[in-house]
This record gives C-alpha cells, structure tokens and sequence, in this order.
C-alpha cells in the first residue's frame, strides 16, 4: 500500500512552495488591479523550472515529472493563486495534443507548451450551459474553421486554442494559431480578473485538425483528465483559505478573546477541514487512476472534481466569514481566493456537471 | 501510487485468507445484517475468539510477552480487512482488546496482567469500560461516581451509564471519583473489578431503535481491593486517557446503508413514473454521497499508508465518525423520502430492502453521540488538528466539590 506522493514528489513540492512564496506573492492581486491578463514574469520563470511541461514528455521537451509531478505542482500553484495561464496551457491545451494529436504535431507544439514561450488554451463552449455535443456548432470545412466561442479562458494571452468543432457532423479538435487575421478576440469582464478570458470570433482561420480525437468523448476524455488536475489546483486554493482562517482566528480578539476559541469559529473551520480532507483523498485516487489510466478514470475524476469545488467554494466563503468586515475589504486578499473559487468551479463544467457525469457512468457501468 | 500489498503483506494476507476460508462461512449478500446480540450471540463470539488466538489471530499487534502476535499494525489492518468478509460474530471484544486490556497491561502489575490477559484474549472473560455516567458524557472528567478508601478496599457508590455490553462481562475498567476537593481532573482514580462483585446491578437501557445495546450500572457499597487500582491515586484522568488513545486507533465507519444501498433503492422506487435514479435532484444527492463515502475510503487507504511508515494516527482520524454517522442519517432519511407515504412502514416483508432504511433512520442518531459526539469531535478537530484554543474551562482549577 503506498497512496501517497514519492519522495521525488515530496521534494518537487517542497520546492515549488519556497519558490512560489518568494515569486508569486500579490501575483493575483497585480494583475487583477492591471487587468494585464497575466504575469508574465512568473509565467517564464515556471517555464524554466519546467513546471508548465510536467506531464509531457522528456522527448517533446518536457521535464517527464509526469501526471502525478503535475498534480503536486497544481496543488501548490493553487495554493499561491497565481495568476498565470497554467490550467489551459497544460491540464487543457497540451493534454489535447498529447492524446490526440501526430507526431508531427506533438513535435511542432508540445516543446513551447513545455518551456512557456508557446500559450495554449482551449475553446469548447458557445455560450452559456454545461460541456454538450450539441453546444458546438462552429465548423471545420476544408481545414477552416468558422465559429464564436464564448467565454475562453487565456484566450487574449494565448498563442493556440485547441477548437472544438464539427466536421461534416462529427465533433473534432482543430488547433488554431490565434495569431492570424481570421480570429478576433475580445477581452470579457470576469469574476475573477486575475484570470484572462474572451470572446473568440472565428472566421474561415486556418486550422490543422488533432487525428485523434473523435466524437465529444474525446472532449469528456480530456475533460476528465483535467478535472483531476483543476481538482488539485482547488484543494491547495482551499488550504491556503483554511490556513488564512485559522491565523486570523487567532490573531483577532473579540469578547475579550481569541475568536478561534468560540465553538461557532471552531466547527465552523472543523467542517472546512473535513471538506477538505475528503477532497484531498479523492484528488489522490485521480491522480492514482490518471497515472494508471484506470477504467473507473471518469468516476474517479468526477469525485474529485465535485469534492474540490465544493471544498474550494466552501473555505473561501468561510475564510470571509471568519474575517468579519475585513474579508470583505478590496485590501484584504479574501476576495482574491473566493473569486479564483468560483472562477475554477465553472471553467471546465460545474458542480451540477460532475455530479450527473458521475451517477450516469456509474449507471451505465452497472448496466454493461 | 500503489494498492498492492508487499511481498510480506501479501503472505500475512494468505495466510490469513486460509485460516478465515477454512473456519468462516463468506458473507452472503453485501448487505450488513444486523444481529441482536443475545446470549447465543455471545456464546459463537466466545468460540470465535477462542480460535482466533489459536491461530495467532487474536491481539496481532501485542506482544508476544502479553500472549500476542508481536506482529506490525499493517497485519491488524489486513486481518481486519478480510475478517469483514466473512460472517463471523463481532461486537463483544472491540472493548475489552481494543481499549480496557492494553490499558490493564500498561499500569497493572505483572502477575496481575498475566492473569487476565489470556483468559481475554482467549474470550473466556469479557471485558467493559465504566467510563460515561448520567451527567458525565462528553465531561466525563466531570463524573461523581465516588470510591472511599476503607482498609485494603475502595467502597464505591454511584452509577455508571452507556456502558456497552455491561450485561455480559466479566470484567469492568472503572473510572471513579476518589478526591472531591481537588479540581475535577485530579481526583479521579482508575479501578478493574468482576462484574458479578456483590452490589453491582446491571439495567438494559431501551434504546429508541427498540434494541438495547447499552445499560446502566448501579454501584451500591460494592468493595474493590486497592490491588486493582491502576495508576497512582488521582491519577485516573491519564490512565482514561491511555484508554481512550486505543480508541482512537480504532479507526472505523459505521455500518448501514451507505451509497451502494441508496443506489439500489434509487434504481428501484419510482418518482414521477420513472425510476428515481433519473431524477436530476437524486443524482445530485446521490453523488454527494459517493463523493463522501469515497473521500473516507481513500482517507483511511492515506491513514494504512502513514501507518505502514510507522506514523501512528492522530486525531485526524475524528474525520471517519463525523462525517458517516451525518452522512448514515441523511441516507436514512432521504431514502424514505423517495418511499413517500410508504416510508412509514417497517414491516421488513412490505418496506425496500427489508427496512433497511427504517432500521437505519432509528439507529443513526446514536452514531452521531456514541463514542464523542458531532460536537467533540468538531472540537478536537479544531483543537487538536487546527491548532486553535481550547475552550474556556470554568470548573477546571476549581476543587471539584465546589
């Protein structure tokens, strides 16, 4: 029995957490005051480190830590709310093209996915409603694609989108250099402003379609893998929030004591713990079932996508509450973390999502 | 990440597999039965255990000097996973091996050690814990049981309350009050005594599920030799504490219905004309119930895992309780509102799955109070794990008589 990270891991994590304190400290809150849609300072720095290529391999320019090396490094840049283009650039764009696309095109791509220099993201949905087939209606035609997407994340910082599209009637992935004439892309207001998105509009771009990827299960398929990885970046975003509630409870004094030692604070933080725990085990069983490339991967990755957004929506709300008046100040970095909650929560599918993903492949299990 | 067992473990684990195969019956369904125990039930648990020790089975983690294994908590885990296998008799050793005994051999002398170790892990004596009274439940320091020291004896006077299994031990270990004029901690002492000692009166306690698992003990005048004290006079409060810390090691879920039961259900009850699993509510219900049942699956794989690298668990493990004895009570009662009018009946040949659920409903409060309430637990969360202050103890410095 070993359900743990190795002590390889251990080591990456320990770092990345030094390193994030003294590099990524106020990220958020600068771009979100700049609304300059990223920082790029940290962004080449990580890429450097090697973290954006984690999961992609030594042979495309990666630095072969692997999906578990991925989870550790999202856990922690959670942890640090980063305001960087990590989540579409690796969990979404360069799992894209490392499950479905050639040689050739893993080889054009992947090495500037790993090193940062390359920003991908991808766009699926038109709008408003939950990951469907039949939210896709922009078209690939004689390698063209035509089409509005709406909201994709990074969109305005990226170099490539992975585009979802159809082809005749068949749902494919295409990739587009967004650095072409027939794309415009329109920063849209956010919740979370330390996070770039916009509109994609699409008119006859030129595109080069991912050989693998066919049918919307291809898009659950990559959506699952991802869900494990955002899952990990939610638990470390909650922890920080347990962590920035717990201090505080502390510190402040109200009644002539700590207010940590009134029982409303303190099983209120007992219930976020919880949360969390039970978020943190079923992230580790998806990273377990990623690496493994387990049959139960959909099920695994829907509970721990549902457990982590629960946990993150839930102790960035608390953390609030616990800071009184304060948690509800610009200054205070509450907001930052309850914003980046609700911004991971609805970015690949939501809660409601999961959940009917989740009971539907167990019944379909059931019934096979 | 891995599941596997070593090469060891997987050798522990056939042998242990051979030894169960050969004396116990598989269970035959997935679904938990739940035996009253009586004392036929006592009498197959008594045989049980017996074979156990034979096989080297019982006390796998004690040493060998106490009559145990001498064997590594990763074998305790393994035998335990498998146990739960097979039909066997549970729920009349958990006390008495896992918390009363270890707490005997840590403080009494050797030859009295020697002398009830074996008989109990052999399941010829039966061990209780005298700890809760009525007005001293999650303050059990605050308990007024009293013992006088007259002679070589204690005189005890008091009542004990939720004792489990009182009503078939041999044996109790006894938390009593011998200091009044001391602050509440420091006046209590640590007692053994047989059950059948003359003033010791046993009452079943009618629980509101209509089974009795618990009683109450009444102590009138009964004499208790001095030789059965463990630890110092007033030093009661740390030797409970030793025995409450093998509790916690104890780390286990309750049973009942869980997410595969209210699955089945699901598939089976109608809402609106087609089964309830196609509901959008149910799903999202049900699947917050997956989430949870399998966030304290692989929260107790983390805890094997620590545990096989020889961290021991700590308070952390108040998780596994707070969160199935909620999660036991919301099943029941979701379960019956898919049911709708026909939730009301128990009868087990009309209700789903023989009244599972009904059943469930009646017992799943006492899962949310027996062994630390939703509350406590919550505390020592917050206190222990967090780090955050404890609370403000009015009585604490205070002599306890006041």
């Amino acid at each position: 029995m070993n359900f743990a990270f190795s002590d390889d891991l251990q080591h990456v994590r320990t770092e990345a957490r030094a390193f994030l304190k003294a590099h990524a400290a106020g990220s958020a809150r600068r771009v979100l005051e700049a609304g300059n849609g990223f920082d790029s300072d940290l962004w080449a720095r990580i890429g450097q480190l090697g973290w954006i290529g984690a999961a992609i391999p030594e042979a495309f320019g990666g630095s072969g830590l692997g999906d578990e090396g991925q989870c550790v490094l999202a856990e922690e840049i959670g942890a640090s709310i980063a305001a960087t283009p990590f989540a579409s650039s690796a969990y979404l764009a360069s799992q894209a093209i490392l499950l479905f696309g050639n040689d050739a095109q893993k080889a054009r791509w992947l090495p500037g996915l790993a090193d940062g220099s390359v920003i991908g993201c991808v766009a699926l949905g038109e709008g408003a409603g939950q990951p469907r087939a039949d939210g896709i209606s922009a078209v690939l035609r004689d390698g063209q694609i035509t089409g509005t997407k709406q909201p994709v994340i990074d969109a305005t910082v990226a170099h490539i989108a992975v585009v979802a599209a159809r082809e005749g009637g068949e749902i494919v992935l295409a990739v587009v250099d967004l650095a072409q004439d027939a794309v415009t892309r329109s920063t849209l207001g956010t919740l979370d402003p330390s996070r770039d998105a916009a509109t994609l509009i699409i008119s006859k771009a030129a595109s080069e379609r991912l050989p693998g990827a066919a049918g919307f299960a291809a898009i659950e398929h990559l959506l699952d893998r991802a869900a494990i990885f955002f899952a990990f970046e939610q638990l470390g975003g909650a922890q920080t929030c347990l962590d920035m509630a717990r201090d505080y409870a502390l510190e402040r004094q109200a009644f002539g004591r700590q207010i940590g030692s009134f029982q409303a604070i303190k099983h209120k933080l007992a219930e976020v713990y919880v949360a969390i725990e039970l978020a943190r085990s079923n992230a580790y069983y998806g990273a377990w079932a990623l690496g493994a490339d387990a049959p139960d991967l959909t099920s695994a990755a829907a509970a721990a996508r549902v457990a982590a957004t629960h946990a993150f929506e839930l102790a960035s709300a608390e953390n609030i509450q616990t800071h009184g008046g304060m948690g509800f100040t610009w200054e205070s970095d509450c907001h930052l973390y309850y914003r980046r909650a609700k911004h991971l929560s609805l970015v690949i599918g939501a809660a409601p999502y999961w959940k009917d993903r989740l009971i539907g492949f167990i019944e379909q299990r059931n019934a096979a | 990440m891995d599941f596997s067992d070593t090469s060891e473990e997987a050798a522990f684990r056939a042998e242990v597999v051979a030894f169960l195969d050969e004396y116990a019956p598989r269970k035959a369904g997935r679904l938990s039965d739940t035996e009253a125990i009586d004392a036929a039930y006592v009498q197959r648990a008594r045989a049980w255990q017996a074979r156990k020790a034979a096989a080297g089975f019982a006390g796998i983690t004690w040493p060998r000097a106490w009559g145990g294994r001498g064997g590594t908590p990763m074998q305790q885990i393994i035998y335990g996973q498998e146990e739960a296998k097979y039909a066997v008799p549970r729920g009349v050793f958990e006390i008495g091996l896992g918390m009363c005994i270890p707490t005997l051999a840590t403080y009494a002398a050797a030859e009295t050690s020697a002398l009830h170790v074996g008989p109990a892990l052999r399941g010829e004596k039966i061990w209780c814990q005298l700890f809760s009274e009525p007005a001293a439940g999650s303050d059990v320091a605050g308990l007024r049981t009293r013992a006088v020291r007259d002679g070589d004896d204690w005189v005890v006077n008091g009542q004990k309350i939720w004792t489990s299994g009182a009503h078939f031990s041999d044996f109790g270990l006894l938390l009593v009050r011998t200091d009044p004029d001391v602050p509440k901690h420091a006046g209590l002492s640590m007692l053994f005594l047989d059950m059948k000692s003359p003033g010791v009166e046993v009452r079943r306690i009618k629980q509101i599920s209509g089974t009795s698992n618990f009683n109450e003990v009444f102590f009138t005048d009964v004499r208790i030799p001095d030789s059965q004290r463990l630890g110092g006079e007033g030093a009661g409060w740390k030797v409970a504490l030793t025995t409450l810390m093998h509790e916690r090691l104890a780390i286990g879920t309750l049973g009942g219905p869980d997410f595969p039961e209210i699955l089945e259900l699901a598939r089976t009850v109608q809402v609106n004309g087609t089964p309830a699993i196609q509901n959008a509510a149910v799903r999202e219900r049900l699947a917050d119930w997956y989430v949870q049942s399998k966030g304290l699956e692989y929260t107790k794989l983390r805890t094997i895992t620590a545990l096989s690298r020889g961290h021991m668990p700590g308070p952390e493990s108040s998780i596994f309780k707070v969160v199935s004895a909620r999660k036991l009570q919301e099943i029941a009662q979701f379960a019956l509102d898919l049911m709708d009018g026909a939730g009301l009946v128990t009868d087990p040949d009309l209700a789903p799955m023989r009244g599972m659920f009904q059943q469930a409903l009646l017992y799943a409060p006492g899962g949310r109070i027996a062994g630390g309430t939703d509350e406590i637990l919550r505390n020592i969360i917050a206190e222990r794990v967090l780090g955050l202050p404890g609370d403000i103890r009015v009585d604490r410095d205070r002599p306890f008589r006041q």
